[in-house]
């Protein structure tokens, strides 16, 4: 699947977006960014703060709790603030 | 009639309003966003997720329509540099009274701020930048439609 990044969470990871292959044990956006979080200190460091994540599964709004299941684009980011 | 746009470039509020004037309702209410000197800041960077933003609005916008009887309505929201003083976001509704145009406003604009996927960075002088953190003010401003 395809992971983008936004704002704080891309600087901080240093990537904009990257494609990964399917893992057996990520069910939910939590177990991906469980996962993510053992890729390295700049992932560590963008997740560590779970509070201060948001998601999008397929451009729309998700929690962590939500079943990856064949989702094509997982956005992780912090909160919103346009406007 | 219903308008969404995503821009880099600057727009005349008044311009983008006027349609609504036209569409022979009694009330147009609008809400335009400016970049504040906060911090002795010099500009904002905004920075979206081009694959979802509009498909977002246009989901406020539906929302909106659900809650109140509109005739019409706009939102254009600026992305990339935008200096202090400039206008960042215009939300404009049309309604044939007053109350549904207010408050289909305030709606929209609120939920906007916690469901729409921008993100602002504040741009110093001296080429600082640090990102602007979600208010709970906002979250609260959202959850009152809820």
């Amino acid at each position: 699947m395809q992971l983008v990044y936004f704002a704080k969470v891309r600087e901080t990871i240093g990537v904009a977006n990257e494609a990964i292959a399917p893992v057996d044990t990520i069910c939910s956006i939590a177990d991906m960014i469980d996962w993510l979080s053992q890729k390295s200190p700049e992932y560590a460091a963008a997740f560590a703060d779970r509070s201060k994540l948001r998601f999008a599964l397929d451009q729309v709004m998700a929690t962590a709790n939500t079943p990856i299941a064949h989702a094509k684009e997982l956005a992780i980011f912090p909160p919103v603030t346009g406007g | 009639m219903i308008k969404v746009d995503i821009t880099a470039d600057r727009f005349d509020a008044g311009v983008e309003l006027a349609p609504l004037y036209e569409l022979s309702g009694g009330a147009v209410a609008s809400f335009v966003g400016i970049a504040r000197a906060d911090n002795a800041i010099v500009a904002l960077e905004l920075e979206h997720y081009p694959a979802m933003t509009a498909a977002a609005l246009n989901m406020l916008v539906a929302d909106a329509q659900s809650r109140w009887a509109l005739i019409g309505c706009v939102v254009i929201h600026r992305v990339g540099r935008i200096n202090v003083g400039e206008e960042i976001v215009l939300v404009g509704t049309a309604s044939l009274h007053r109350a549904e145009a207010l408050a289909a406003c305030a709606f929209i604009i609120d939920r906007l701020k916690t469901d729409a996927p921008f993100w602002k960075k504040e741009i110093h002088a001296d080429g600082r930048d640090e990102w602007v953190e979600a208010k709970s003010s906002d979250v609260d401003a959202g959850d009152r439609w809820k």
